[in-house]
């Protein structure tokens, strides 16, 4: 069987990142595997702009932040492997790989970087009563018919969901000639960037239906129209408030899975929330020297935190590959009242480095808030907000020091000033 | 100029076109859809039931029987899949015991295998089975199959062997001269026997045959269906059933061929033969009924729901009889439950008792067998690479949920009876059943189908000609 050093899986932001970072920490043997024909994932078909601010302070189209990526990458000795898709991961690191030139390979792989990208939530996942017709897209795919081939899929269109995607998607059909007669989301707030919010729907006079969800879908071969009712506290629709929309079209924003089909596979331990892998500080997942980033780890909200997040694995990996990553204890960290999920799931106070990043959600919005972070009783950090969204990824940095003999279960809250 | 019409290709009409292909006859099959098995045979449980259930005395007894001990046969020769997971019939009262007492009692006189054991013995076998089921009846030879992928092998080796097949035809109108003479949107055609094998729509075709009122009446039942993720762990590995009940066998929980779980179906009359609508009424009812008979069922992995109508006539049974007032005119009409676990019985029956002795048997050694569709996941990685070297596009997955190559797509739009549509290579080879929906390989499907077909991407259709997917270029223009 080949052996190689560190194999990453996928060549989208989180994957490109950690190949490099591996590379500039020392691992020179390394293998990335992208199941397209071309590296950059799910960037090269978001042509907009708004990438890059955090990473380069500047504002990139998605092609142009990938191909800065994809520059650096060409300046390593990474062995890159496009069109090739990998069918099988083992407890044991093997990688099973499919591409037309090779067939099937068998790798064994001393590190690997998960950076696998998630999924759309489909109509089917999300059980939407009505007929099956064409025309009902998840707002990704109609994006890669319009940006990657030159298509259009409708004229009169309808959103269900107000994800990013969802809203730029708005826009961009509005560019194309469409008209979009609305959005509606079920949760009384947007899931989206207000800065996509307003570039997106306001400046284009498109109304967004909050509480509001869609309740049938007509149209026995194209789609011909749809309903949608607003919903109660417990987003049950409420009869009587149905309101009918003729349009041929119907895009779905309704949410990003991580895709752990490999993860299952390989019998990796999943967060119930994040419905990706768990991870320590290191993104290291529960198989030693296995590590996660990227959307296939959980959701971002911005592709820059995707490539930095992806970095953290790489480094980590090389680390690994040279023996230094240690475990002494691992002590846990939940989430408490007032957060959806926090990560990394496990820490080790005593072998860390000198500081670590805790991300986190909220589960709602709020305003004159503090995230604190407590073992025990014992407060830990404790960081104030002016305001705080569900669509905004939440970062504390925490000291070594900060820790100190502080080891256990940690609880990360959201608290009124 | 034909012998024999076939009206309709579902799994009757299929099963009909492919026996009839061993002999000396010439057949056309005239659908209304833009393939095989687009009606009934598309949705529904995917069972080939034992046949212990239908009433004594009915065709549905006898020919389900019968079906039953086909199938494994006719899927070794297809090369299509079958697997005999076995059921359970789940009793949760003293009242539903009853019941099984009645089952276990037909299913002695029939020859049907069965073992009888308590609720405690069943959850052994089956974890997931509901702590209030007191009693199960097993049946190991119920069997589970891909019922669209049977009728389109079917099909597929009656074309093969000369049978001609016209789809997306609509048949407008049938009138009996010398001959019968056919009528659709597009042509006329001419047969000595017709045969009705129509589904929901096979009374509506008797009345334009007899420009008058039929005997049989079809009022189709809507069953709705949710489709499990097959990353669940193993929910069930047989097929449960409840106790049978007046509107049929109930909500069921099925596990399928490619390791997915089905959940449904309820039964609802409709008046619209085309009303495959899911009503979330319907979803909830029947995820509460499933959940009567099985426990931890992870509706948090579903990645589809559905629904489909059931031919179900006024007649209690299956109707297979030459019209009384039209000689050569054959029904196989109100096919519901069991007509997918007796369509081979069927199609004996039909040819047995009206086609007859009308036509020699053709030389075994004239008749072509299929080669069974290229099936990657099934291989090793050895033969996989010998795929792989003769053409690279099996090596290059196009659908990452169900791991299917652009050869096998390619493959499928290639075939005798190809795929013309989205929908048509999700049913042939997969992509689109998993749990992306179709969301990352739609895209490329419609690239193959379009390269393949010699066609625009706009052309590309999911189904039907109506069901337009691209409406045309962008601002920018095709990339």
């Amino acid at each position: 069987m080949i052996k190689r050093e560190l194999v990453v899986i996928g060549g989208g932001s989180a994957g490109i990142a950690a190949a490099i970072a591996a590379y500039n920490n020392g691992c020179k043997d390394i293998l990335l595997l992208e199941k397209d024909a071309e590296l950059g994932g799910i960037l090269l078909q978001c042509i907009h702009n708004g990438f890059g601010l955090h990473r380069f302070g500047e504002e990139l189209s998605g092609p142009a932040y990938a191909e800065k990526w994809k520059d650096s990458l060409a300046q390593t000795s990474v062995d890159v492997r496009t069109s090739t898709t990998v069918i099988h991961l083992t407890s044991d690191k093997h990688i099973t790989y499919v591409n037309p030139n090779e067939g099937y390979v068998t790798v064994e792989a001393g590190a690997i970087v998960l950076a696998v990208g998630c999924r759309e939530r489909s109509r089917g996942a999300i059980a939407t009563p009505g007929y099956r017709p064409s025309g009902v897209w998840t707002a990704g795919t109609a994006q890669k018919y319009i940006n990657m081939q030159g298509y259009m899929v409708g004229k009169r269109v309808f959103i269900l969901g107000s994800g990013d995607i969802g809203l730029i998607m708005a826009r961009r059909m509005v560019l194309e000639g469409a008209k979009v007669l609305g959005v509606a989301e079920i949760m009384p707030y947007s899931n989206g960037l207000p800065r996509n919010i307003k570039q997106c729907l306001d400046d284009f006079d498109i109304p967004l239906y909050l509480s509001h969800t869609v309740t049938d879908i007509r149209g026995k071969a194209r789609l011909n129209g749809i309903t949608i009712s607003k919903v109660d506290e417990k987003l049950t629709p409420i009869p009587g408030t149905e309101m009918d929309f003729d349009v041929d079209t119907l895009l779905l924003s309704v949410g990003l899975i991580p895709d752990t089909a490999l993860l299952n596979e390989a019998g990796i331990k999943l967060h119930n929330k994040t419905k990706g892998a768990t991870v320590n500080e290191h993104m290291e997942t529960s198989i030693p020297g296995v590590f996660a980033c990227g959307n296939g780890l959980h959701v971002h909200d911005l592709v820059d935190f995707v490539s930095m997040e992806g970095e953290e694995a790489g480094a980590a990996a090389a680390k690994y590959l040279r023996g230094e990553l240690i475990r002494k204890e691992d002590s846990v960290i939940e989430a408490g009242n007032g957060i959806s999920y926090v990560l990394p799931s496990y820490i080790d106070t005593e072998a860390m480095e000198e500081s670590m990043e805790i991300k986190c959600r909220v589960t709602g919005n709020a305003r004159n808030v503090k995230l604190t972070l407590k073992n025990g009783d014992k407060l830990i950090k404790e960081i104030k907000k002016l305001r705080v969204a569900p669509s905004e990824m939440e970062k504390i940095e925490v000291k070594k020091a900060e820790f100190g003999a502080a080891k256990g279960r940690f609880v990360l809250a959201l608290e009124e000033l | 100029m034909y012998d024999i019409i076939i009206i309709g290709a579902g799994i009757i009409g299929s099963f009909i076109a492919h026996d009839l292909s061993k002999k000396l006859c010439n057949v056309l099959v005239i659908d209304k859809e833009a393939d095989v098995a687009n009606g009934a045979t598309m949705a529904n449980s995917a069972i080939v039931h034992a046949g212990y259930d239908p009433e004594p005395g009915t065709l549905k007894a006898k020919l389900n029987v019968r079906g039953n001990r086909m199938y494994p046969g006719i899927c070794e020769s297809l090369g299509e899949p079958y697997v005999r997971c076995s059921a359970f019939v789940a009793a949760t009262s003293e009242a539903e015991s009853r019941i099984l007492d009645t089952l276990a009692e037909r299913a002695g006189e029939r020859d049907i295998e069965y073992r009888d054991m308590d609720g405690d013995s069943a959850r052994e076998l089956e974890e997931n089975l509901s702590d209030d089921v007191i009693r199960v009846l097993e049946f190991p030879t119920t069997g589970i199959i891909y019922p669209w992928n049977i009728a389109i092998a079917l099909m597929e080796e009656a074309v093969m062997n000369g049978v001609d097949l016209k789809l997306s035809e609509e048949v407008v109108d049938i009138t009996k001269e010398e001959r019968y003479k056919v009528t659709t949107d597009r042509g006329v055609y001419e047969a000595d026997m017709v045969i009705n094998a129509a589904g929901v729509y096979a009374d509506r075709i008797y009345a334009m045959a007899l420009k008058g009122e039929p005997d049989f009446h079809i009022k189709p039942r809507r069953g709705e269906y949710y489709v499990i993720d097959e990353m669940a762990k193993p929910v069930v590995n047989r097929v449960i059933y409840p106790v049978p009940g007046p509107d049929g066998k109930g909500v069921l929980v099925v596990p399928t061929i490619h390791n997915n779980v089905l959940i449904g179906p309820n039964s609802q009359p409709v008046d619209d033969k085309e009303a495959v609508c899911n009503t979330s009424e319907a979803l909830n009812d029947v995820k509460a009924r499933a959940s009567k008979t099985v426990k931890n069922l992870p509706f948090d992995k579903v990645i589809r729901t559905f629904a489909g109508l059931r031919p179900s006539g006024d007649t209690h049974d299956f109707v297979i009889e030459e019209s009384k007032t039209l000689a050569g005119f054959v029904n196989v009409a109100c096919i519901e439950s069991p007509g997918l676990a007796s369509a081979p019985a069927i199609s004996e029956y039909v040819i047995d008792n009206f086609v007859k002795d009308a036509y020699p048997d053709k030389n075994a050694s004239d008749y072509v067998h299929r080669k069974p569709i290229t099936f990657m996941t099934g291989m090793s990685d050895e033969e996989r690479n010998e795929l792989i070297s003769k053409d690279p596009d099996y090596g290059r997955i196009v659908c990452r949920c169900c791991l299917v190559s652009k050869g096998e797509v390619k493959e499928a739009i290639n075939r005798p009876v190809g795929a013309t549509t989205v929908k048509g290579v999700k049913k042939r080879v997969g992509p689109g059943l998993g749990r992306c929906q179709g969301g990352f390989c739609e895209p490329l499907i419609v690239d193959i189908l379009a390269g393949e077909l010699g066609v625009d991407r706009a052309d590309i259709r999911y189904d039907s000609a109506e069901s337009v997917m691209l409406i045309g270029q962008t601002k920018k223009g095709a990339l």
